[in-house]
């Protein structure tokens, strides 16, 4: 069937969503940008595809009357037999790699003793690798760096006491691996990995075997692909295939919500006030200049501060009570001031609250500049999925543009890769 | 990158400039005397007419941007004390002085014999040579140029300023200069500059053709050079405006584009802009190409404006000197209101059939980047064409987020691009 893809390189995380010629979303993938946006196209473009894999699995398993129902559950196990079997071959590929990285002077003498523990070391983490994937499981984050390195840390250390050797020893080399690997472009032979996946399933393989079978056989040709974000010009493809992220922003949120006109794009690195007219055409658009205070960086590093997850601090921020002024719209000053706090005996919360408000704030002078709000508001970006961060947004709206209709989808990560798919539709189709 | 290639008009100007450097430098030598004076309302052809030679601390301050010196310089600057904040052309100034104040042409600035301010609608230059005359301990002249806040000049503004000329200003240049005032050559020098003004406003003009033949902003500051610097009202400007002219006619007469820095005609033009504001000039050749490169082509700036507002009527009249120099000083782009400017701008969207206007708002320009959105919005509103705003600054390298103002210009010419399909669309 014919594909229409959108790349997103954003400077964070890249994403990438697969269309349909009808303009339908069949898939949507998302990894970590890396310093390698070629790895990061190749990936979110392969991740977008595996989830396009599973819409056509879905599609399939509605006309099988013996799973009506069940259809969510047996999809949920294919994609966690499938991830595991993916997880498992990066994990022996960052094996293999740290193997052959342990050469030069300051093995000398000892390279057994670390083959060695690195050996047991991966035979220990491929045998605890299935409880990463079991229904339910809680994690962090779902990048291989963030799923393999937290369980090497305590893995390797362990294993290293053992043995008497220095952790120092096999992290070096991890470090070194981990970021080979991680550039290295995905494996291929996605429908072998789903078929294994199947027959590893604990669903009953019978019924539904040959509806994803079939599934499987259908060819996802890639029939044009564009790319947007900062990392644009590294897309290994002609300029026409290239947007402007305002452009795919705007023509995303309209996708979204037909009645969009104005757009705040929240990203990693800027803030974006777009007004589109009704058929999703930008009309006029105003960034942060010089300067990415407020962006999605900046909650990075307060949570890099605060030595909390990023998606850990607008939970936190929401218990708050009573919110706590911070002035700097310096991300590192902004740091200072939070320490500042905490010195003064404000609560976490608090001067959470704080800092949300900070950032909005500095969205509403960008929205001011971009031609204020207008009805229906759509509210795009990583930041968009922060719940403090929308809730000081709802209030700021309210007192200065009134009662105005604010959208905010889930997938609003992926409004720019939705943008840019539906101009690789319009591109052929229209 | 290689070597940027040079049309035979800029040539000639290049020419002309290390020539007024030599003169310059070679003051004590000729024991000619040398003036530093403003771009904007400067009264080129009344010092001529004493036989003083020109030195403009703006251009100075450009020269070392484009020859990557201005970094260094405005380093010096912060070191003695001037804030971050402060306008880089006064920092680039200041710092060169503190850096031996080093002429382009390797040889020191000779210390200024007279500091002319001629024009005031720009505060920080009144502040610039406060610093200069403590450096220096010349006189000072100052002109008082009252700023058209109503959007227009009055007699009174006019015999205002020639009663400065007449009190203040050429009895301090005859003392200066030892020579005495003579109404005739002042004469002789605003008709030569009349002629030039013709040329200039001639290729200028050139901006609505399709393709242009002319960049009226990249390209533009190399035309207005020799009329906003050292040579208005004298043989050689005439002599460039000419030339200039003749390879302009060339380009229409072949039906092609200005020619690019690296040598080839952008004929190829898809958007056509009106620009607002000063280039950046540490990366002037960088920011060019980010409009070529997409097909964009400038057809009207203001910036080519604020060393006189020829396009609109205004010549320099032999007949009235004085007064001439008193319409020209009031009736610089950066001496008229914002309600003003709007008009301007707004004509040179519909004159010149141009996509829309783009602002580069200069950081260190408290004066004049002041109301710039509102511009920016109200002529969007007018023209019913969009706008875009860029950031950057004159001299100071730090300023010019390569990355960013290349995505900004890009959206735009997308967005430009976008909205003319879905016109045609609704067509």
């Amino acid at each position: 069937m014919r594909c229409f893809i959108g790349i997103d390189l954003g400077s964070t995380t890249t994403k990438a969503v697969v269309m349909d010629e009808n303009l339908d979303v069949l898939g949507r993938g998302i990894t970590n940008s890396r310093s390698n946006y070629d790895t990061a196209a190749a990936v979110s473009k392969q991740e977008a595809l595996i989830d396009t894999r599973l819409t056509l699995f879905r599609r399939a398993l509605a006309s099988v009357p013996s799973v009506a129902g069940e259809v969510d559950t047996i999809l949920a196990d294919l994609e966690r037999n499938f991830r595991h079997i993916q997880f498992l071959e990066q994990l022996e590929d960052l094996e293999r790699t740290a193997i052959a990285n342990i050469k030069g002077p300051r093995f000398a003498g000892r390279e057994r003793a670390v083959v060695d523990v690195l050996e047991e070391t991966f035979r220990r983490l491929r045998a605890q690798s299935a409880a990463l994937f079991i229904p339910g499981a809680r994690r962090k984050s779902d990048f291989f760096r963030d799923l393999a390195g937290s369980d090497f840390m305590h893995v390797g250390e362990t294993v290293c006491r053992e043995a008497g050797l220095g952790f120092d020893v096999i992290l070096n080399v991890y470090d070194k691996s981990i970021l080979e690997v991680e550039n290295r472009p995905p494996a291929g032979d996605m429908e072998g990995k789903f078929i294994r996946a199947l027959e590893k399933g604990t669903m009953d393989a019978g019924a539904i075997a040959e509806p994803v079978r079939a599934a499987l056989a259908i060819p996802l040709e890639e029939t044009y692909v564009v790319g947007t974000g900062y990392g644009r010009v590294r897309l290994p493809f002609p300029k026409e295939h290239i947007r402007s992220e305002i452009l795919c922003h705007g023509l995303g949120a309209h996708m979204m919500y037909p009645g969009t006109r104005t757009v705040l794009d929240i990203g990693g690195q800027d803030t974006k006030g777009i007004q589109v007219d009704a058929a999703g055409i930008v009309e006029n658009f105003q960034m942060n200049d010089r300067c990415a205070a407020g962006c999605g960086r900046y909650l990075g590093y307060i949570a890099d501060e605060m030595n909390m997850g990023l998606h850990e601090l607008g939970p936190l921020a929401m218990a708050s009570t009573k919110q706590v002024r911070i002035n700097s719209t310096c991300t590192v000053f902004a740091g200072a001031e939070l320490r500042d706090r905490l010195a003064l005996g404000e609560k976490r919360e608090d001067i959470l609250a704080g800092l949300h408000r900070a950032i909005i704030l500095r969205a509403m002078s960008i929205l001011s500049r971009a031609g204020g709000v207008k009805d229906q508001f759509t509210f795009t970006g990583g930041v968009a999925k922060n719940e403090a961060a929308v809730r000081e947004l709802r209030k700021l709206i309210k007192e200065n543009y009134g009662d105005v209709e604010i959208n905010i989808n889930p997938d609003s990560i992926y409004t720019g890769a939705l943008g840019a798919a539906t101009f690789a539709v319009r591109a052929v189709v229209n | 990158m290689s070597e940027a290639v040079k049309e035979p008009s800029m040539l000639l100007q290049k020419e002309m400039i290390a020539k007024n450097y030599d003169a310059i430098t070679s003051k004590h030598q000729s024991g000619r005397k040398v003036s530093s004076t403003f771009v904007p309302g400067n009264l080129n052809e009344l010092l001529a007419s004493f036989g003083i030679l020109n030195n403009l601390p703006e251009i100075n301050a450009i020269q070392n941007g484009m020859r990557k010196l201005s970094g260094d310089y405005i380093l010096e600057a912060e070191k003695s004390g001037h804030s971050e904040d402060v306008c880089t052309y006064v920092k680039a100034d200041i710092g060169m002085m503190g850096k031996g104040n080093i002429a382009p042409n390797g040889k020191p600035f000779p210390d200024p014999d007279v500091l002319l301010l001629s024009y005031t609608g720009c505060y920080t230059f009144m502040k610039w040579f406060e610093l200069l005359r403590e450096e220096y301990k010349c006189p000072t002249l100052m002109l008082h140029v009252p700023y058209e806040g109503d959007g227009h000049s009055t007699k009174n503004m006019r015999d205002y300023i020639v009663s400065q000329l007449k009190e203040v200003i050429i009895p301090g240049l005859e003392q200066v200069s030892g020579v005495k005032f003579d109404i005739d050559r002042l004469r002789e020098a605003l008709r030569n500059s009349a002629k030039a003004e013709d040329d200039l406003v001639w290729v200028l003009e050139q901006g609505k053709r399709t393709p242009s033949p002319i960049d009226a902003y990249f390209g533009g500051v190399y035309y207005i050079g020799p009329i906003f610097t050292a040579f208005r009202g004298t043989p050689e400007a005439i002599a460039y405006y000419q030339a200039l002219r003749k390879e302009v006619q060339a380009r229409i007469d072949a039906g092609v584009g200005p020619v690019t820095p690296d040598g080839s005609n952008f004929s190829d033009q898809k958007y056509r802009l009106v620009v607002e504001g000063p280039p950046n000039w540490t990366s002037f050749r960088d920011f060019w190409k980010m409009f070529y490169d997409e097909g964009a082509v400038v057809v009207a700036s203001s910036y080519t404006k604020v060393g006189g507002m020829y396009d609109l009527g205004f010549r320099h009249d032999p007949d009235h000197p004085l007064e001439s120099l008193a319409d020209y000083c009031l009736g610089c782009y950066t001496n008229r209101n914002l309600p003003t400017r709007v008009d301007i701008l707004t004509k040179y969207v519909e004159d010149y059939q141009a996509d829309g206007l783009l602002i580069n708002s200069i950081k260190s320009c408290n004066s004049f980047s002041a109301g710039q959105l509102m511009i920016m919005k109200e002529v969007e509103r007018r023209t019913s064409k969009p706008g875009a705003f860029i950031e950057t600054d004159l001299v100071d390298p730090r300023y010019f987020s390569a990355a960013n103002v290349k995505n900004r210009l890009e959206s735009y010419f997308q967005m430009i691009e976008q909205k003319r399909r879905g016109a045609a669309r609704a067509a």
